[in-house]
């Protein structure tokens, strides 16, 4: 057993602290927030750079050939920052690329991602709103070698930059089980058809409808097997869930810190108010709840990265990390008194991304459902 | 990051499940483990001390002390697989006090003669000890405790008052904390004895818990006499003998192992139950609980792994173990409530009659469970220490 970070781990954290703080003020998260396209091709490029979008790729595609576990470090330090540039939209549409896709084109692809020069999305959900093989009824219904593309896609990270989605459509119907006959699609994002439209959301992220109307993909883009995709979303959806944990968890940092000096520098009563019994508890809560939240991400991420069993644990850990993340960027609020509910101030970028983080990839009742089905009940 | 076991430690893993799992399967009937049950009845006494004879035999008592005292010498997690296992199953053995606090004192703070004389003896199981810590007006303020020890020539003579001393009842030994310097400041006029009890000027007295259940007891002092050579570590140095005797596994993952086990009945109950035409397990409200507990449960556990890895290093974490005991103990209390709310009315019958279920379990942890958040600290305490310790907090 070795429960601390390795040395590269560390070494990453350290840079990705460093990073955010050099290049991702809050004053720019704040102008991002502001920004439609809401994207900076020059720290974008920076991250290329540092290896960080080809982490996961194997070395022959150009990629660092680094763990799933190390980007959780990544991914711990950009949901500190509030970060909002498509690194999350990329490396899970990733994943499924370097697992299933094929050698061609893991070619095409995976050495664009690691440069920096291809974006991706992932275009799973609809207007059903969820994460089930139900909520996919786009269809793709093939012609010659090509496949036609139409449905609704709705909460689609970044589209508005994307050049590439990973898109889900059923390309079968009428099957016994919702999760047969869905098939995983590499569609251009620049094809004739696709009609991208903004949504704002409570966390100022780049979510858009996106709009498939006769899109024309060929054959050869078919990620895995024809009719075969769901479970290599399900997989994704588990990477996904464990990266947003990440994120929150790192967000979580952030708050308990600031939460914690705040209350020992501010003066109520003539005291600081971190030395009253009420803020004290608040306090001993959020870190405790925080800390086992973020140990229990470790826990389901390493089963994840490893390859063993984990559906019931990454269902846990999110359900949890939701659950806690929620709680506290209310309670510091709470803390913060009156500047915190302002614009101006940090806290309420975390709050509002506690409104949003666990209800991605998976809200901590529909998990808690799942777990009640592992649990054999 | 690598949470993986050991090969070592899996395979004394092995042992220990194989050993605790015939251990169970000797229970005496209507045996319910938890909470201080060994106190319940003879026959449950002399279960609890079979099974210590057998611990001591294998030299489990003694897991983690230095060989030359006949320990093993394994670290805080061989000791956590231990704790784990033991608690799955609900086998006692173990005297709470002895291997984990009153041996970690004596092995840091004691002469070679005390060494010697009583570390043997603890490790052979052959000893039942309780604690004099607590006292009416001292619980989690420990040090401002008010019994009095008085030198009379080679010995001590103590007078005062104890209170909530688990187990004294069954005890042949006692430890506890005297003033021994009534002008010194708080923690520096204390000093820590051992001592048998079967001697004259101890009374005991029960205090029945509100289930009825005998656990806790007073003790009086009135001239009682405990030689010098008792004395564990410097006279008046008692307080910091004590925070030795902290120095033990203190992850609470026998908490979570016995709720583990809990889970896992009372998922099965509602498998097979079936409330308003249909199993109870089929209710959304039911299995939101259910998994919720799981949860929760799963996260004390990675937690508990997490204290006993930061122990393993050398690290002292009152911080992190507060937390572990603070979480570990609400979520007692509050897997209890939920459990007798999901069974409904068979949830509040006692033991004993035949339409308890589930043992009568839960009608009893929702009591006794009450008292796991209060002893060994409160959660507030806990909670203090957090913000005192581990935030910095100013007070």
């Amino acid at each position: 057993m070795n429960l601390d970070f390795t040395e590269t781990q560390e070494i990453l954290k350290k840079t990705a602290r460093e990073f955010m703080a050099r290049y991702y003020p809050k004053s720019l998260v704040r102008e991002l927030e502001e920004d439609a396209i809401g994207f900076r091709s020059d720290i974008w490029k920076e991250m290329a750079k540092l290896g960080w979008l080809g982490w996961i790729i194997p070395e022959e595609y150009d990629g660092v050939g680094g763990s799933f576990m190390d980007t959780v470090v990544l991914f711990e330090e950009m949901g500190r920052a509030c970060f909002l540039l498509p690194f999350f939209s990329t490396v899970i549409c990733t994943l499924p690329l370097v697992t299933a896709g094929s050698e061609e084109q893991k070619k095409e692809f995976l050495p664009g991602i690691a440069s920096g020069e291809t974006i991706f999305s992932l275009a799973l959900t609809e207007p059903s709103a969820t994460y089930d093989a139900a909520g996919i009824n786009t269809r793709a219904v093939v012609q010659g070698n090509e496949y036609l593309i139409n449905g609704t896609k709705l909460f689609i990270h970044d589209a508005q930059v994307a050049h590439y989605f990973l898109c889900a459509a059923r390309t079968k119907t009428n099957e016994s089980r919702p999760e047969d006959g869905i098939t995983l699609f590499i569609v251009d994002a620049k094809i004739p058809g696709i009609k991208i439209t903004p949504l704002h959301t409570i966390a100022d992220d780049k979510q858009c409808e996106v709009i498939f109307e006769n899109v024309k993909v060929a054959e050869k883009y078919v990620v895995g097997q024809l009719h075969q995709g769901f479970p290599i979303i399900e997989k994704l959806l588990e990477y996904a869930a464990m990266a947003k944990c990440a994120e929150m968890m790192g967000g979580a940092d952030w708050v308990v810190e600031n939460c914690t000096s705040y209350a020992t520098e501010r003066v109520q009563y003539g005291k600081p108010i971190g030395s009253y019994g009420i803020i004290q508890n608040y306090l001993a809560e959020m870190w405790a709840e925080i800390g086992i939240a973020k140990r229990f991400t470790y826990y389901a991420a390493w089963l994840l990265n490893e390859g063993l069993p984990c559906s019931k644990e990454v269902a846990m850990a999110k359900s949890w990390a939701g659950d806690v993340y929620r709680r506290w960027t209310r309670m510091g609020v709470q803390i913060f008194g009156g500047i915190g509910t302002t614009r101006e101030h940090d806290m309420g970028l975390y709050y509002r991304r506690g409104r949003q983080a666990p209800l991605l990839f998976g809200d901590p009742d529909s998990l808690r459902e799942k777990v009640a089905q592992e649990m054999g009940l | 990051m690598d949470f993986r076991l050991t090969a070592e430690q899996e395979s004394l893993k092995r042992e220990f499940e194989e050993f605790f799992a015939r251990e169970e399967s000797r229970a005496p009937e209507g045996w319910s483990g938890g909470l201080f049950a060994i106190f319940e009845s003879d026959e449950n006494w002399a279960y609890h001390r079979s099974v210590a004879e057998r611990l001591a035999e294998k030299g489990w008592l003694s897991l983690p002390w230095p060989k030359e005292y006949g320990g093993k010498e394994h670290s805080y997690i061989e000791q956590l697989i231990f704790n784990e296992v033991k608690a799955y199953h609900r086998v006692p053995g173990v005297d709470m006090w002895g291997p984990q606090i009153v041996a970690p004192s004596i092995l840091e703070h004691g002469s070679e003669e005390l060494k010697k004389k009583w570390l043997p003896r603890i490790a052979r199981g052959e000893i039942n000890w309780c604690q004099g810590w607590s006292e009416p007006n001292a619980g989690s303020d420990l040090a401002s405790l008010t019994t009095k020890a008085v030198e009379d020539g080679d010995d001590f003579v103590i007078n005062g008052q104890k209170i909530w001393t688990t187990g004294a009842h069954r005890a042949d030994h006692i430890f506890f904390l005297a003033r021994t310097d009534q002008n010194a400041p708080k923690h520096r006029g204390i000093t820590y004895f051992v001592s048998e009890i079967d001697k004259p000027g101890i009374t005991i007295r029960p205090l029945l818990y509100m289930h009825k259940k005998r656990e806790y007891n007073e003790v009086f002092f009135d001239n009682f006499r405990v030689p010098k050579k008792n004395v564990v570590g410097q006279v008046n140095q008692g307080w910091y003998v004590t925070m030795a005797g902290i120095n033990f596994e203190r992850s609470m993952i026998g908490t979570v192992a016995e709720l583990k086990r809990g889970l896992e009945e009372l998922v099965e109950f509602c498998k097979k139950t079936v409330h308003h035409g249909r199993p109870l397990g089929e209710a959304t409200l039911v299995r939101q609980k259910l998994a919720q507990m799981a949860i929760e449960l799963e996260a004390t556990k990675q937690w508990a792994y997490y204290v006993s890895w930061l122990q393993s290093k050398g690290q002292n974490v009152p911080a992190e173990s507060s937390a572990a005991k603070w979480f570990s103990s609400e979520l007692t209390v509050r897997f209890a409530n939920i459990a007798i709310e999901i069974m409904g009315l068979y949830g509040t019958l006692k033991e004993g009659s035949k339409w308890a279920r589930l043992q009568g379990r839960y009608e009893d942890l929702c009591q006794a469970s009450l008292g796991i958040t209060i002893a060994g600290g409160t959660t507030e305490t806990m909670k203090n220490i957090i913000a005192w310790m581990g935030l910095k907090l100013p007070r």
